[in-house]
């Protein structure tokens, strides 16, 4: 189904893929991209060239690699899927030791003309290669145990690496994508079950042995885990932030208190106010109707990728955008609650309106095999 | 390949699982929209108040404090620029050269400049650290116009405390310091200057007990600050409001004289002027110099005060309590006139000694003063006179007279830790030591020994009320921004006009007759006398064998055990106007140690007398001009 022409039996080639790009999910990638720049410009206090202009120049070289990605026929990408994972497992393998520090996390790659954070990259190359293992395997393994730990420790492998960075978020996106795609994939309910209650299980272990002779972590540890997970607990340490940005997000009100008028982060109380905590600008700028139009964005892409994969009769196709579309669900369903105070702060961006290079070229890329399986999908 | 899905299970699967998540993927959606419209909307007003809170901060402007002067309206306190250099690490871009360079301009040793490269780290790069204080204006002036090589530093002009007399009046006026975690927790004082860092309040003497007018109230200035606290420009500014000028009835020439006059005996003076209880002189020495603690005193100075067996930092005319001695007298000898155990004729027999109860009460002359009426039992100091009155007086009578005559009772003075002796009592014992009163006890109070205690003023409050008449009483400030402070005690006291001229005539004789104990410290001035009376008070217990072997000459003992020399005197002898008492710290004989003191110091205040009236003083709104001036 083009946008364009019905009923088209044959797949398009040269130039007229152009015509049967999933145009809506573009243009609204361009949206989200525009309320970046706007968010950007204001953080910065009216200063274009900080953050806003390199941001929507990013967004263009993305758009444009997107396209590129888009137009090669799916089965390439299919068949480099572990080519890709494996580069970038080597990249975040080079990380420790090649890598460049900032903050306190080592997360990095120094490229010559930029840095890149392979962790980001490899949130797609996990969905890819997993895509890539469940279109070849005969549907009768898909849950047998060792067909099971196989695509466990694809997953797994990454997830440790990025977690040594240390990345908590980017790691927790990691698994969870991973984890989608194998659900989706048909594996067995009983082993999510089954790691559901093991992980249950064992957090229930550590802290009840706490206080115990048999105390498996030391109490710092412990004191650290609580703090990590109620962040009230310590206001002016990771609580503060939590503080601001409600504080910033609760004056906002309905309708906000209007573009640049927001004094927040104009006064410097909110933390990493240009990457994670973008979204607490756009709050206190435009209020709740500002924010639930974000939403309804983010919706609308996640509607458009379901939409375009369940039409599609190509398994890797179906998996590859059904993974991608929930890890992007992940990225600001995590950020918005994480604003919020709903969940523990985890360094996770708002996807596309936040200032970063390397998530972006790494959504891009990934929108860009949504768009390959959407143009190249069986007729 | 074939890359397109047999149609079967695994397929219907597919689809059912991902309709599965997407669904549950929007019942999260919206979720987060509710969450949303909870923060948002529900909770608005309280978070919009919070945001104003972070953005709007109060910024104290410390008051200039007022400034204290002698009756003369010489200053006494008053506030000295200060010029300080500061420096804001994030301007300098490196800060160790910088200040490098500004060594060869000011003078700061290396230990400084590590101090303050230690300081920056500590704060953040915007808060100016002070890295020298207390310069010369050449200095100052120097940084200036050398200021383009200085980046980040900047040159302030601040207040602080000096004290020109320094040392003469270091225990009236006492020293402002800054704040500490004691004095924030153990005063009852919410002003918010008290929270400034470094605040410099009174930490003893007047400067403490009239904190609060002197301190000032503090300006206001509304700032926008960031969360980290810098601040982004002044809102509103309210300027301070300067302490009130405080002058005190000492008069400085006085004052002076009489600290030279004492020299460097331990002991204290008290002058009082007898119109209206002015305090003209109120001495403690040895003294220090209260300069010294108003940037926090060096160990060596603090070692040395601290173990210096005069105590210099205790106020000796107020917290310094002695056994009066027979200074004690009056007070048995008016008590004994108004209960009709004696009058003017009646006569003791003194062979030397008393013996009460087989214990011997032996007088000062050995030999005895044979018959002696109460004239000269004033006049020549009779022990033996007062012990026997005494028994038949008894201690609550005696006592009654002290407290009417100011002992005993504290008086009210702006200075910390007035004490107020001890006129003992038969209660007051039993108490305390949870024994009966004996005889002994009484005769011992009858001559101002025992548990009898009063300090310098209280000495001088005794002569000043039998001088006068009246119950005229001490007065230190004469007014907190020329408002006058009361004076009390004009009523006359209730004794008998008699036996006060009964005691005064004797008081005169103790100078001015042949064989009275102050004979040698007759006043230079032939138009004027002077009246008095002389205390020799032992702190030790003579035992017996010490009598045997006539051991009890004061300079063959240990400082601590000699005798305390006092005496009280008031003259022109006829027309009173100033009361003076001095105490010299086991100085021995009263006659010879504080006798003479007291006659220099009496003769200087009644030459200076003609020109001690009182100056006006600027008031507070002045006071920046004034110590401009200064």
């Amino acid at each position: 189904m083009s946008y364009f022409e019905h009923d088209v039996r044959t797949v398009p080639t040269g130039i007229s893929k152009v015509l049967y790009l999933n145009w809506p999910l573009a243009l609204l990638l361009l949206a989200l991209a525009l309320t970046g720049f706007l968010m950007l410009y204001s953080v910065a206090g009216g200063d274009i060239d900080h953050w806003a202009v390199p941001h929507i120049i990013r967004f263009t070289t993305g758009f444009a690699i997107m396209l590129v990605v888009a137009f090669i026929p799916l089965d390439f990408w299919c068949k480099i899927s572990p080519i890709a994972y494996l580069v970038g497992l080597v990249m975040l393998l080079a990380v420790p030791y090649a890598g460049v520090s900032r903050g306190g996390a080592q997360r990095w790659l120094d490229l010559g003309f930029s840095t890149l954070q392979p962790s980001e990259l490899m949130k797609i190359g996990v969905v890819m290669v997993l895509a890539f293992y469940y279109d070849g395997l005969d549907e009768r393994r898909v849950s047998r145990p060792f067909w099971v730990l196989l695509p466990i420790m694809l997953i797994l492998l990454p997830t440790i690496l990025v977690l040594q960075q240390p990345d908590l978020g980017t790691a927790i996106l990691i698994m969870a994508g991973g984890a989608v795609v194998m659900f989706v994939a048909g594996v067995s309910w009983w082993y999510f079950v089954a790691v559901t209650l093991g992980i249950t299980l064992l957090l229930t272990g550590v802290f009840a042995s706490r206080g115990t002779e048999y105390q498996l972590l030391e109490d710092y540890q412990y004191k650290r885990i609580e703090t990590f997970l109620d962040p009230g607990s310590d206001p002016l340490g990771s609580g503060y932030h939590i503080t601001q940005s409600k504080i910033a997000l609760g004056s906002g009100g309905i309708t906000g208190r209007g573009f640049m008028q927001g004094t927040q982060h104009m006064l410097d109380f909110l933390p990493e106010k240009h990457t994670d905590f973008i979204f607490t600008t756009l709050g206190e700028e435009f209020g709740f109707v500002g924010g639930i139009t974000l939403l309804v964005l983010y919706s609308l892409i996640m509607t458009f990728c379901f939409a375009s994969a369940l039409t599609n009769r190509d398994r890797f196709g179906t998996l590859l955008a059904i993974g991608v579309s929930t890890t992007f669900f992940f990225y600001f369903a995590v950020n918005i609650s994480m604003v919020m105070g709903l969940v523990p702060v985890v360094g996770v961006p708002l996807p596309l309106v936040s200032y970063g290079g390397s998530a972006m070229l790494a959504l891009m890329v990934a929108f860009g095999l949504v768009q390959s399986a959407h143009i190249h999908r069986p007729r | 390949m074939n890359r397109l899905h047999k149609p079967g299970l695994l397929r219907q699967k597919l689809i059912r699982r991902s309709v599965l998540l997407g669904a549950v993927q929007g019942v999260l959606v919206f979720g987060l929209g509710v969450q949303m419209h909870r923060i948002m909307a529900g909770q608005n007003r309280f978070f919009r108040l919070l945001a104003e809170e972070n953005r709007l901060n109060i910024r104290l402007i410390p008051p200039v404090r007022g400034l204290v002067f002698d009756r003369l309206g010489q200053p006494v306190a008053y506030n000295g620029p200060n010029y300080k250099i500061d420096m804001v690490r994030e301007q300098a871009k490196n800060p160790e050269t910088v200040l490098r360079r500004l060594q060869t301009l000011v003078p700061i040793s290396d230990e400084d400049i590590a101090t303050a490269l230690e300081k920056m780290q500590k704060y953040r790069g915007f808060v100016p650290i002070t890295v020298a204080q207390n310069l010369d204006w050449q200095h100052i002036a120097a940084v200036s116009i050398n200021s383009p090589a200085l980046p980040g530093i900047t040159t302030e002009l601040g207040h602080h405390r000096i004290y020109p007399q320094a040392k003469d009046f270091a225990h009236i006026v006492g020293y402002v310091g800054p704040v500490s975690d004691h004095d924030f927790k153990n005063r009852n004082d919410d002003d918010p200057l008290l929270l400034i860092p470094q605040f410099q309040i009174g930490k003893t003497g007047v400067e403490r007990r009239i904190d609060v007018p002197l301190r000032g109230k503090a300006g206001v200035e509304q700032i926008e600050v960031n969360s980290i606290g810098r601040v982004m420009r002044v809102l509103k500014r309210e300027e301070p409001d300067p302490g009130a000028n405080v002058q005190l009835t000492i008069d400085n020439r006085l004052q002076a004289y009489a600290f030279e006059r004492l020299g460097n005996e331990s002991g204290s003076a008290v002058v009082m002027d007898l119109r209206n209880g002015d305090l003209v002189a109120l001495v403690s020495a040895p003294t220090f110099d209260p300069n010294k603690f108003v940037h926090g005193i060096s160990v060596t100075d603090w070692t040395e005060i601290n173990e210096n067996k005069y105590k210099p930092m205790l106020n000796k005319a107020i917290t310094g309590t002695y056994p009066p001695g027979s200074t004690y007298k009056m007070v048995t000898a008016l008590a004994a006139l108004r209960h009709g155990i004696v009058d003017k004729g009646t006569s003791h027999r003194c062979n030397g000694f008393v013996e009460v109860f087989g214990r011997r009460f032996h007088c000062w002359n050995r030999r005895g003063h044979g018959r002696v009426a109460l004239h000269t039992s004033l006049k020549e100091s009779c022990d033996v006179y007062y012990y026997k009155v005494s028994q038949e007086l008894g201690i609550e009578r005696m006592s009654a007279m002290a407290r009417e005559l100011g002992l005993g009772v504290s008086h009210e003075l702006d200075l910390p830790a007035v004490r107020s002796g001890l006129v003992p009592t038969k209660s007051w014992k039993k108490e305390t030591h949870d024994r009966n009163w004996v005889v002994g006890d009484t005769i011992n109070a009858s001559i101002g020994q025992g548990f009898v205690l009063s300090s310098p003023v209280q000495l001088a409050v005794m002569t000043a009320r039998i001088a006068t008449g009246t119950k005229i009483s001490p007065r230190l400030i004469n007014a907190i921004d020329n408002r006058p402070q009361p004076v009390k005690g004009r009523e006359p006291i209730n004794i008998e006009p008699d036996h006060l001229e009964t005691v005064r005539k004797a008081m005169w004789a103790v100078v001015n007759e042949r064989g009275g104990t102050a004979g040698g410290s007759r006043l230079h001035r032939r138009d004027v006398e002077m009246a008095g009376k002389t205390g020799t008070s032992q702190v030790r217990y003579i035992t017996r064998e010490e009598r045997e072997r006539g051991v009890f000459r004061n300079e063959d003992l240990p400082w601590e055990r000699r005798d305390h020399a006092l005496f009280i005197g008031y003259a022109p002898a006829d027309s009173p106007r100033f009361a003076v008492s001095v105490v010299v710290e086991h100085g021995g004989s009263g006659s010879k140690k504080a006798a003479p003191v007291a006659r220099d110091i009496l003769q200087k205040a009644l030459n200076l007398a003609p020109d001690m009236n009182y100056r006006t003083v600027p008031n507070r709104k002045t006071a920046e001009r004034a110590s401009e001036k200064a």
